[in-house]
């Protein structure tokens, strides 16, 4: 009677012990970024951290995953970023590749995605293509893209009165993009495009080309530049008396870190498209609240860059929860298409057939300096852009994906 | 008015003066290259660190102690170049009788340190410095806006680097560093101390470079960044002028400003690689560079 006890207890605990244990998840995520360059403050750590914040709170909520995440630095050069890209995914097994800032980077980085069949949550670069002739089923583009950019700050600008536009265009694959955007918004608003001048990236001086650009009495420079370019595109243009001559500058991509380089002094007036803002609502501020105890820098401020890395991230761990496992990134990336996306810095989004994700646009403009009331108070909200209308229609895209 | 190979002659006068202002902070930052290399023989990598620390001291002597830009044209280099002169006495003063090589390195990691330690602790997109009251607002030319300010940079940096340049070619002091140069061990005899000469021209080589930085703050970014792209071009510029010569250094950094502001009306995407293509042409042609003697 005790043997026949003893081993119905032992098959019990034993039977107990299977039913309890759920297939262990590991997912290793790279968070490939500019660490050390001019995109560095609007992505570089403060994209790891919101990856490690997205990790942690997943693992809280599903005991049976195991995220890590790692990073590494592109330094802006394709070749460096596909080599960390390549030994990441061949020699780590890492299963998704996160962020990535610079469009020229990026544009390699989704290959070799394809390629391995692992997942690029491409949050960082700009360039429409990703999601256009450049497509393909191992990707999702979050955040924003150049068409986003040129069709929120382009469009509004066109219509209060700024119809002669002169570029200031980074020479590599993300300024001409948004130049490009950008300048067939402004013609088929009834604009017109005056000319452009391609400076290189990472240029320290830019009176040359204001020079240009106010020779050309074009009422509008559109800045097709980021990070470190635009802060001294902006501060010089100052020093020359750009807008006391009666121009005005379009940041076609501005970022918060950049607002709180230049200082209000400079900045005030200064409209531009974002999807993410700190200040916005109280879920975005309660996530930055989070992410400056990460952080552990009160000056630094986070940008829509860093949030769609936390945002991204999530969802792609929702939908390897729902595939139940990370190895085949196709598999992750359809289901990322299928399951809604929703968290506080975003909210609700959608991921379309093309990998385009869908937020709405703000329209924001830069505060006077006695209009800040305290520290980081840097925007005005003039307009909401509902998401099915800030992105590129889906048919307009040319993405391989898209039939017909 | 005119027009020259397509471009208007105004235009075009305008961005020889925007060429002969980038001039100015070539010339300078190679002046004090010029002067490291040729009294000590070390190449110092470190000199853009140098530069950024410079707009980096204005920056933080405004925040923390209220200084404004003039006072910090004058307290920046002099807090410079004495941590110049502590990296000296520590580090480099041990290199002098070495190949070119250990210094070359030594200071490259120097500068690598530095940067980084920068970027930690105020990131790279930059900190803001306006310009000086007295100092804003232009010239409307007729066919260009001329800020003050830009018109202040020319002023100041020929004065500076003639004025360096007459120190070492036309009075008793410079007569005993470059007789240093050639000769330490007898001019030791003669009772003159080199060892603290050479300390103190090492300083002096790294305040100009922080007199350049704190130059550049009001109109550049300052960010930790900023010295790695310049010294590079810099670098050049001493190339091409010959590596001990001062007045080369001074002549060729405004002859090539001037040139780089040209090839950015006529061909902008090339504004970077103009200055090493005319690099690479010098040393194929005068290996010792324009105004360089035979080392």
């Amino acid at each position: 009677m005790r043997k026949i006890l003893g081993l119905a207890a032992l098959a019990a605990a034993l039977v107990c012990g299977t039913a309890n244990a759920q297939q262990q998840i590991n997912v290793k995520i790279g968070v490939l970024t500019d660490m050390s360059s001019l995109y560095a403050d609007n992505t570089g750590i403060g994209s790891v951290i919101a990856a490690k914040m997205a990790a942690d709170e997943f693992m809280k909520s599903h005991p049976n995953f195991k995220v890590e995440v790692v990073s590494g630095d592109h330094q802006n050069k394709a070749d460096v970023g596909v080599q960390i890209a390549n030994q990441w995914i061949d020699v780590d097994h890492v299963d998704m590749i996160a962020d990535v800032p610079n469009s020229g980077v990026a544009l390699a980085i989704t290959q070799v995605a394809a390629q391995k069949n692992k997942v690029f949550m491409a949050s960082g670069p700009a360039s429409s293509d990703l999601t256009g002739p450049k497509c393909n089923g191992n990707m999702v583009h979050w955040t924003y893209d150049t068409w986003m950019l040129a069709n929120g700050t382009g469009k509004a600008i066109v219509k209060t009165g700024g119809d002669t536009w002169f570029f200031l265009t980074s020479d590599y694959a993300f300024g001409h993009a948004l130049e490009r955007d950008t300048a067939a918004v402004v013609t088929a608003n009834g604009g017109k495009v005056l000319g452009a001048v391609r400076h290189p990236i990472n240029t320290s001086d830019f009176s040359s080309f204001l020079l240009q650009a106010q020779a050309s009495k074009a009422k509008i420079i559109g800045l097709a530049n980021a990070g470190g370019d635009t802060i001294n595109s902006i501060k010089q243009g100052a020093e020359f008396g750009i807008v006391k001559g009666g121009q005005k500058f379009a940041g076609l991509l501005v970022f918060a870190s950049d607002i709180n380089a230049l200082g209000l002094d400079i900045a005030q007036g200064l409209i531009f498209t974002e999807t993410f803002y700190w200040d916005l609502n109280d879920q975005t501020r309660a996530w930055t609240k989070r992410w400056h105890a990460e952080r552990k820098d009160d000056n630094k401020v986070p940008t829509m860059n860093q949030a769609g890395v936390y945002s991204g991230t999530l969802h792609y761990l929702k939908a390897v929860a729902a595939v139940g496992s990370a190895a085949d990134g196709k598999a992750v990336v359809a289901k990322m298409k299928q399951l809604p996306a929703e968290d506080e810095v975003y909210g609700k989004s959608t991921v379309r057939q093309d990998g385009r994700v869908l937020h709405p646009a703000y329209l924001f403009e830069v505060k006077k300096p006695s209009e800040s009331k305290y520290k980081h108070d840097f925007y005005h909200l003039r307009v909401t852009i509902p998401a099915d209308e800030a992105f590129r229609p889906l048919k307009e895209g040319n993405c391989p994906l898209v039939s017909g | 008015m005119f027009e020259i190979f397509g471009i208007p002659s105004a235009a075009l006068f305008g961005q020889l003066l925007i060429g002969l202002i980038n001039g100015s902070f070539y010339a300078l930052l190679s002046l004090g290259l010029a002067v490291i290399f040729g009294m000590l023989n070390i190449i110092n990598f470190t000199h853009g660190a140098q530069y950024m620390l410079g707009a980096l001291t204005a920056y933080l002597l405004l925040k923390w102690l209220g200084l404004g830009y003039w006072e910090a044209l004058i307290v920046a280099p002099i807090v410079v170049g004495a941590i110049g002169i502590v990296i000296e006495r520590v580090f480099l003063q041990w290199l002098y009788k070495l190949d070119h090589l250990y210094g070359l390195l030594l200071t490259f990691g120097l500068a690598l340190i530095i940067e980084g330690v920068g970027r930690n602790y105020f990131g790279s997109a930059g900190l803001p410095y306006t310009l000086p009251e007295s100092l804003r607002g232009g010239q409307n030319l007729g066919f260009m806006f001329l800020p003050n300010y830009r018109v202040w940079v020319i002023v100041a940096s020929l004065t500076v680097c003639l004025g360096t340049w007459f120190i070492i070619e036309r009075t008793k002091v410079g007569a005993y560093l470059r007789a240093a140069t050639e000769n330490p061990t007898l001019v030791r005899a003669f009772g003159i101390n080199v060892p603290r000469m050479i300390t103190l021209t090492y300083g002096f080589g790294v305040a100009l470079a922080a007199f350049a930085g704190v130059m550049a703050a009001p109109i550049y970014n300052v960010s930790p960044n900023m010295g790695s792209e310049l010294i590079i071009v810099v670098f050049a510029v001493v190339v091409i002028g010959g590596m001990g010569s001062i007045l080369g250094a001074i002549v060729t950094g405004f002859a090539l400003g001037i040139i780089e502001g040209l090839t950015k009306v006529f061909f902008p995407e090339a504004s970077n690689t103009v200055i090493f293509v005319i690099m690479a042409i010098v040393l194929l042609v005068r290996p010792a560079g324009m105004f360089g003697r035979r080392a």
